[in-house]
C-alpha cells in the first residue's frame, strides 16, 4: 500500500494526477498557487542551495588552482584557470589510482562474501527458533552504532596489545598475532573485516525479511516431490529472494564507493596513504587539510561519475535480468 | 542513498506466524542452526561486549592482560566521564543536531511531499523527479564546496551550519516515503471535507496529518538516527571551526577524546562505551515505533 512496505526500489513517477473533475473556481486557483510556492518553497530552497548548487560548484572548482578559504573574487585571477590539470594530476596520482582501486577491492569483496554469507546465515535462521527476537536485536547492534564509534572500538581491540591479540595468544595462536591495522600487507583486509562485523547484521536482517515474502506452499510442493533441503533453497527460494539481493547489493556497492568514516577513524593517516585509502579520504584529506579545494573537488566530481557508472551500469544488467526472469516465468 | 533508508523496507521477521519447516519428520539440522544463531550474535555482540568491560578496568590492568575480565571492578573510569563537562556538552550538541534536523525534515519533508502528492499544477511530475534525482548526489561529492558555502553564509563552524545541509540531503528519502503515504489517503476524505466546508490546508492539518502520522515516525527516525551518527559533515564544519571540543558532536568529541587520551586505554573503552549507550537506547525504543508505524500503515 504505502512505499514503505514495498522493498523494491523508489517509484520513479509521482503517481497519477489527483482526480480531475473537483475543480475549483477561479479564486482558488490563485489561492491554490499560493499555496504550492509556500509549501514547496522551503524544500526547494534547501535543496537546490545545498544540494545541487554544492555539487555544481564542485564541478567549477575542479578547473581552478584554489587557496584554502577562498572567497569567490579570487576564481577572475589570472593562472587560476587551469583546465583539466587537476583531473590530470588525479589520474597521474598513484595514490589516487591506489585509492579508486581499494573502493572496488572493498565492494568486490563486499559483494562476494558478505554476500553469500548473509544469504546462508539467512536461510539457516529462517526457521522457528527460541529467541528470535532477541538474536535480531543483537546481530543488528553493530548496525545501529555509529561507523566512527564502532570503529574505534575495533581501533582499540586491534592495537598490537589489544584484546584480538591477546585472545589469539591465549588460545595458543600467538603465532597469527598481527600489527593488524599498522601493517600495510594487511591493513585493507582488517579493514574489511570490521565492515564486514559492522553491515552483516543489516544484509541478513534484510535477507530474513525478503524470505518472509517467499511463498511457503513452493518449498512444500518440491519437499513432496522429493527435493532435498539444499534442492529447494538452490532453486526456488534463493531465486525468489533476487530482488531483496539486488537491492542489497545496490546499497552494498555505493556504500563501498562512498567509504569514509569508518577509515578515516580506524587508519592512522600514514598507514592509509599507502594501504587503505578510499576516494574519499583522499578527497577530504587533500581537499580540506591539504589545503587544495580545486583539486579536491576534481576527486569529488570523479567520485561521482564512478557512483554515477557503477549504479548505471548495474541497474541495466539487474533489469535485464529481472525481464529475462519475467519472459522465461510467462513461456512456462 | 544510504543504507539506512531501507531498514523501514522489511516487515520483521517476527510478527508474522512462524514458518512451519517444510514437511521434513525430525529436523535434524536445529543443533547446528542455534550453533549458527550463536556463533553469529557472539561475533555481533564480543566486541561491544569487550568495550564495555575494559571500561570496567584500571589502565594498568588492560596492559598487563588486554583479554582478562574486570578484577576488580572499577567505577573510576566512567564516573570520571559521567563527571566531565566534556561528554555531556558532547551529549548535548548531538542532541541538538538530531532534534534540529529531524524537525526540519519532518516539517520541510511533509509541505513539500503534501503538494506532489494532493495539488494537481504543470511542473509537479518534474519536482518529483528533481527530488528522487537528489538521491545520485551523495553528501561525499559535495561536501568540500559545502564547506566553503558555509563559510560564505557565515554558517561555518556552527551548528545550523550542519544542521541546514543534513536537511537538505535527507529530503530526498523523505518525499520518495512520504509522497506514496499521503497519495494512499483516499480522495473521498478529502472531498468529504472540502463539502463540510473544510479547505486544502485544514484537510491537510485536521485529517491528513494526523493519517500519516506513521510515515512521518518513519522519516523522523531516519533522519534522526542519520544525524545522530554523521560523522563527515561535523568534521568539515564543526571540527575546523571555532566551537569549542566540549560542544562537539559525539562522534566527533569520541575520536577527539580518544586521540588526547590515547595512552590511557582504560579511560578511551568507558568514553567509547558511554557513547555507544544513547544509540543503543534509542535504537531499543525506535526499532518498535517502526514496526509500530508500519503495522499502522498497513492496517490504515
Amino acid at each position: 500500500m504505502t512505499a514503505t512496505l514495498q522493498p523494491a526500489g523508489p517509484a520513479t513517477t509521482a503517481g497519477p494526477a489527483p482526480t480531475p473533475g473537483r475543480r475549483r473556481p477561479r479564486s482558488s486557483a490563485a489561492r491554490q498557487r499560493i499555496e504550492i510556492v509556500l509549501l514547496v518553497g522551503p524544500a526547494l530552497i534547501l535543496f537546490l542551495g545545498f544540494v545541487i548548487l554544492p555539487v555544481i560548484l564542485a564541478a567549477v572548482y575542479s578547473l581552478y588552482n584554489l587557496p584554502p578559504a577562498f572567497r569567490w573574487e579570487q576564481l577572475a585571477e589570472p593562472d587560476r584557470f587551469i583546465g583539466l590539470a587537476n583531473y590530470q594530476r588525479a589520474f597521474d596520482s598513484p595514490e589516487f589510482v591506489r585509492a579508486i582501486g581499494n573502493n572496488f577491492i572493498i565492494l568486490f569483496a563486499s559483494l562476494l562474501i558478505q554476500g553469500p554469507l548473509a544469504i546462508g546465515i539467512a536461510l539457516l535462521l529462517n526457521r522457528p527458533l527460541r529467541g528470535r527476537t532477541a538474536l535480531r536485536l543483537l546481530i543488528f547492534v553493530p548496525y545501529v552504532l555509529a561507523e566512527v564509534i564502532a570503529g574505534l572500538a575495533w581501533k582499540l581491540l586491534l592495537q598490537p596489545s589489544g584484546g584480538v591479540n591477546a585472545m589469539l595468544e591465549s588460545l595458543g595462536l600467538g603465532f597469527l598475532q598481527q600489527n593488524w591495522l599498522a601493517d600495510p600487507s594487511i591493513a585493507l583486509w582488517t579493514l574489511f573485516w570490521i565492515l564486514t562485523w559492522k553491515y552483516l547484521g543489516f544484509a541478513i536482517i534484510l535477507m530474513l525479511a525478503g524470505l518472509q515474502g517467499v511463498p511457503e506452499e513452493l518449498a512444500e510442493a518440491a519437499a513432496i516431490d522429493g527435493a532435498s533441503w539444499w534442492q529447494i533453497q538452490r532453486h526456488i527460494t534463493i531465486p525468489l529472494l533476487g530482488p531483496t539481493i539486488r537491492i542489497w547489493a545496490f546499497l552494498s556497492m555505493i556504500g563501498a564507493l562512498q567509504l569514509f568514516d569508518m577509515v578515516w577513524v580506524t587508519v592512522a593517516p600514514t598507514v592509509r596513504g599507502m594501504a587503505t585509502e578510499t576516494m574519499a579520504t583522499y578527497m577530504v584529506q587533500q581537499g580540506q587539510f591539504a589545503g587544495q579545494p580545486g583539486y579536491g573537488s576534481a576527486i569529488a566530481v570523479i567520485l561521482f561519475f564512478i557512483s554515477l557508472a557503477v549504479a548505471l551500469i548495474y541497474q541495466r544488467l539487474a533489469l535485464r535480468r529481472d525481464l529475462a526472469g519475467a519472459v522465461t516465468r510467462g513461456v512456462r | 542513498m544510504t543504507a539506512t533508508t531501507s531498514i523501514t523496507t522489511g516487515r520483521p521477521a517476527d510478527d508474522l506466524p512462524p514458518r512451519r519447516t517444510a514437511g521434513r519428520g525430525i529436523d535434524w539440522g536445529q543443533p547446528f542452526v542455534y550453533l549458527v544463531a550463536l556463533v553469529v550474535a557472539a561475533v555481533a555482540i564480543g566486541p561491544v561486549l569487550y568495550v564495555f568491560l575494559g571500561g570496567f578496568r584500571t589502565t594498568a590492568d588492560l596492559n598487563a592482560d588486554p583479554a582478562g575480565l574486570p578484577d576488580p571492578w572499577t567505577l573510576a573510569n566512567w564516573a570520571s566521564v559521567l563527571g566531565s563537562e566534556r561528554f555531556w556538552g558532547n551529549v548535548l550538541a548531538s542532541v541538538i543536531l538530531a532534534v534540529g534536523t529531524t524537525a526540519g525534515v519532518v516539517i520541510v519533508g511533509i509541505m513539500a511531499a503534501f503538494v506532489i502528492a494532493r495539488y494537481d499544477f504543470r511542473g509537479r511530475q518534474g519536482l518529483y523527479t528533481l527530488f528522487t534525482a537528489g538521491l545520485m548526489f551523495p553528501l561525499t561529492v559535495a561536501a568540500l564546496p559545502l564547506t566553503l558555502l558555509l563559510r560564505t553564509l557565515g554558517l561555518h563552524g556552527s551548528y545550523l551550519g550542519v544542521i541546514i545541509p543534513s536537511i537538505a540531503f535527507a529530503l530526498p528519502t523523505t518525499i520518495i516515503i512520504l509522497v506514496p503515504f499521503l497519495r494512499a489517503i483516499p480522495d473521498e476524505l478529502e472531498e468529504a471535507a472540502s463539502i463540510d466546508g473544510t479547505s486544502r490546508i485544514g484537510f491537510f492539518w485536521r485529517i491528513l496529518l494526523p493519517l500519516s502520522m506513521p510515515g512521518l515516525v518513519t522519516v523522523g527516525v531516519l533522519a534522526f538516527v542519520g544525524s545522530w551518527n554523521g560523522y563527515l559533515l561535523p568534521l568539515l564544519v564543526i571540527s575546523t571551526g571555532t566551537l569549542p571540543q566540549e560542544l562537539w558532536p559525539l562522534p566527533l568529541g569520541v575520536t577527539q577524546f580518544s586521540t588526547q587520551y590515547s595512552q590511557d586505554t582504560a579511560a578511551v573503552l568507558a568514553y567509547t562505551s558511554l557513547a555507544m549507550i544513547p544509540a543503543l537506547a534509542f535504537f531499543l525504543v525506535a526499532e518498535r515505533r517502526i514496526v509500530g508505524g508500519l503495522q499502522g500503515a498497513v492496517k490504515g
